[in-house]
């Protein structure tokens, strides 16, 4: 029997129905959508513009403001370095938290050796941002605010509309990386002050190797700075062929999203719950890492004290979880996240994070709640411990 | 009849076979390969096995192929990457390019010139559009960190001669970089060794593999900066969750496609020398590119007294879908910028027809193409007096 894969914040499959749109566009609609002159460049930008409108449906944007990347980590250097590179500031100054991904802490650390300024706010112990302190550490050099929508480790949902408000009345840029909130969280970015924004494809049911950045023109019309040189793509921003499969697929997967979201938020919380509601009653002493009120319907993310974080894992055959964000698990170091929530090293290494998907069943929930009472139990019986 | 497609440099359809071995990872082995699970595990598995056969198939490490989104992704990661290295190790802020690189790499040479403080020579090209060596080695200066000169022209074919500028530079012990984006499936491939170059630049979607998969071909120890950050992806090289179906992709197409090029050579040749004596007798046509070294499947000629739009739009109206030149820049109504380094003057260089076939060319396609072309190049020739 295959594991139950419960790690949908790493990657997720490519749904059927998006796998069904991207089949034409491999060996029939092949051609390259910058082949002005015939019709086989002509249909492949046909379809890159129906994603493009897909796109912004799902987000409440205008299709002429998305552009498409190879992925969530390149939309993410696009929005920090293409901000800087276009700033007049000497040394501009940028703001984020100590909980993002690595594909935006890398880069801005990257940023701040060539001389940009970077302050890494810390967050409150249940991960979420502090309005206060965010408003205070703005200076006059500020050019850009990256907070994530949703993060990919604990789930938690961060003020956006609130830190957009923020941003905007003080005349900074705001950015969020909407990679896992894509599918569970409904936005309209015409009533928001959000103005970078981005997506992921394979977060979504959407193929690996295709992403988008939102860029709200009316504010960014030349405030964008390309990473990628070449041949002038997406209106100069973005060199490259496109990626037409690919892009097509995650216009088929946005538009999937937007008629399964209500759907999937509710069923996948409730699948949530019972797994949250079974392993708090089994371990009252269960640490819940991150606000729990303000969160992804399908993540949990919890530690168990007094257990190996190793053998924890190790014993995790029935099912794949995650201790933390895929890019750095192999590591062995402590999540940067649970470790900006103040956990202790030990506890933070002995930590799941449940990432539930639209193929989860009430069947998959109750093997993956057996086989976490039998390894947690096992690990804490005299026996184990006598065996350390 | 439907269109004669002659535009194979723009892009290739995806190989039905290259299609099937890319299948199992868009529905099974779905995996992150960075996950330590099961799931995870299989499709880090995978991509190492894509890894040592590619490596196999380049005649390289494993550890020198860096997976990209593509050509133009490696082309930057080569020419800004590696301009970024040598800076932070303190060697020589000076380096060499061609005028007719793909905007790929010409772009990031300017970016480095503007913005970051590097000094760019473009080297001369003769009218075939040919690089001579010996102009590289007159460039070459004690600061000079890089060179980089493409294998293959994507706009008229020229072949250059980039063993030789590579074996020169590695004399000289200064970086070569080349973007033989073009040359692979076109030419005869042995192994990254024939370019003597530090860097190549690889796209799966020019030889029958996917869109939004390329590679670099970076020869150990050189270790260029990364140009997107965040997760220790591809040896801290290239980060971003690594894209296994397009991998997949492009490694079946580089195993069955490239070592022995599928594009025909032979008769390509007889095909496009055919198109090449049709159009070379048409009255204000001017053949471009070097007819001794160029790629078998390119054929490029201006007109004179018309303009790039109207040869396409008339050619797409007879039937044939031709370029103006690199599908990056058509439709945009600047002249060329590989036959304006060519010297070939403005008003001509604003009208290239490129002709590029591919495996699936047939007879009498070009046939087709032959009985059109005097029509449609004579209607829109125009008297020079009413531009």
């Amino acid at each position: 029997m295959p594991p139950i894969y419960l790690d949908h914040h790493a990657t997720t499959p490519v749904a059927p129905r998006v796998f069904e749109a991207m089949r034409p566009y491999f060996t029939e609609i092949f051609g390259n959508p910058a082949s002005l002159g015939h019709s086989f460049g002509w249909q492949a930008q046909e379809a890159v513009q129906t994603a493009r409108n897909q796109v912004a449906a799902l987000l409440g944007a205008s299709p002429a403001e998305i552009l498409f990347t190879s992925g969530a980590t390149e939309a993410n250097n696009l929005a920090l370095k293409g901000i800087v590179s276009v700033s007049r500031s000497r040394r501009p100054h940028l703001i984020t938290l100590a909980t993002e991904h690595k594909s935006l802490l890398d880069p801005l650390e990257g940023l701040r050796r060539a001389g940009a300024q970077v302050t890494v706010l810390p967050v409150e112990s249940d991960g979420l941002v502090n309005l206060d302190r965010l408003a205070e550490a703005i200076t006059d050099s500020t050019v850009l605010i990256s907070v994530m929508a949703a993060n990919n480790e604990i789930g938690v949902l961060q003020p956006i509309e609130a830190i957009g408000r923020l941003a905007r009345a003080r005349g900074v840029v705001f950015h969020t990386d909407f990679a896992q909130a894509a599918t569970l969280v409904p936005l309209d970015l015409g009533s928001t002050n959000i103005d970078l924004l981005t997506l992921s494809g394979h977060k979504m049911y959407g193929p690996k190797g295709v992403g988008a950045l939102y860029v709200r023109h009316t504010r960014l019309g030349e405030g964008l700075g390309a990473q990628i040189e070449g041949g002038g793509q997406e209106r100069g921003l973005r060199a490259g062929t496109l990626n037409v499969p690919g892009i097509v697929g995650l216009g088929e997967a946005c538009a999937l999203a937007r008629s399964l979201m209500t759907e999937d938020r509710i069923r996948l919380s409730q699948l949530r719950n019972q797994l949250k509601d079974a392993l708090v009653a089994e371990f009252p002493d269960l640490r819940i890492n991150g606000s729990w009120e303000h969160r992804l319907p399908n993540n949990l993310n919890v530690s168990f004290p007094h257990v190996d974080g190793e053998l924890l894992m190790a014993g995790m055959k029935d099912i794949a979880v995650s201790g933390g964000s895929a890019c750095n698990s192999a590591s062995g170091h402590p999540s940067h996240v649970l470790t900006a929530l103040q956990i202790e090293a030990s506890l933070a290494r002995a930590t799941l994070r449940f990432g539930l998907g639209r193929s989860n069943t009430e069947a998959d929930i109750a093997r993956a709640i057996a086989q976490v009472f039998r390894t947690v139990r096992r690990l804490r019986s005299p026996a184990a411990g006598a065996g350390n | 009849m439907s269109p004669v497609y002659l535009d194979y440099n723009a892009t290739t359809p995806l190989d039905p076979a290259v299609r099937l071995a890319m299948q199992p990872y868009g529905e099974g082995l779905w995996g992150n390969p960075s996950s330590v699970h099961q799931v995870g595990q299989a499709a880090r598995a995978a991509l190492d096995t894509c890894r040592y056969r590619l490596a196999s198939l380049w005649h390289a490490r494993p550890s020198e192929v860096v997976f990209t989104s593509g050509g133009t992704e490696a082309n930057n990661l080569a020419v800004l990457g590696t301009a970024r290295f040598l800076r932070a190790a303190g060697r020589g802020r000076h380096l060499i390019t061609s005028p007719i690189e793909h905007h790929a790499v010409l772009h990031a040479f300017q970016y480095l010139a503007r913005h970051e403080g590097f000094e760019v020579t473009y080297l001369p090209v003769d009218e075939r559009g040919r690089v001579a060596v010996s102009d590289v080695a007159a460039a070459l200066r004690p600061d000079t960190g890089l060179v980089s000169v493409m294998t293959a022209n994507n706009e008229v074919g020229t072949v250059q001669p980039v063993a030789e500028i590579g074996a020169l530079c590695r004399e000289r012990k200064v970086l070569f970089h080349t973007d033989a984006v073009q040359a692979f499936g076109k030419l005869p491939f042995q192994g990254m060794h024939q370019f003597q170059a530090d860097l190549v630049s690889v796209c799966a979607h020019k030889f029958y593999g996917p869109k939004g998969a390329g590679a670099l071909y970076i020869r150990s120890p050189l270790q260029p900066h990364p140009t997107q950050m965040g997760g220790g992806h591809e040896n801290e090289r290239r980060a971003g969750t690594e894209n296994l179906a397009a991998i997949a992709g492009l490694v079946a197409a580089f195993e069955r496609f490239v070592p022995e090029p599928v594009f025909p050579a032979e008769r390509l040749l007889n095909l496009s020398q055919e198109l090449a004596r049709a159009a070379a007798a048409l009255p204000g046509v001017t053949l471009r590119g070097d007819p001794g070294n160029r790629l078998p499947n390119t054929v490029a000629f201006t007109v004179t007294d018309t303009d790039s739009i109207a040869l396409m739009a008339g050619l797409d109206l007879a039937g044939v879908c031709a370029s103006s030149g690199s599908a990056c820049s058509a439709g945009s109504i600047e002249p060329s910028h590989v036959l304006q380094a060519m010297h070939v003057p403005a008003a001509e260089a604003n009208a290239l027809v490129r002709f590029s076939l591919g495996r699936e060319t047939t007879e009498a396609e070009i046939a087709h193409t032959v009985r059109v072309l005097p029509e449609v190049i004579q209607r829109l020739r125009r008297p020079a007096t009413r531009r």
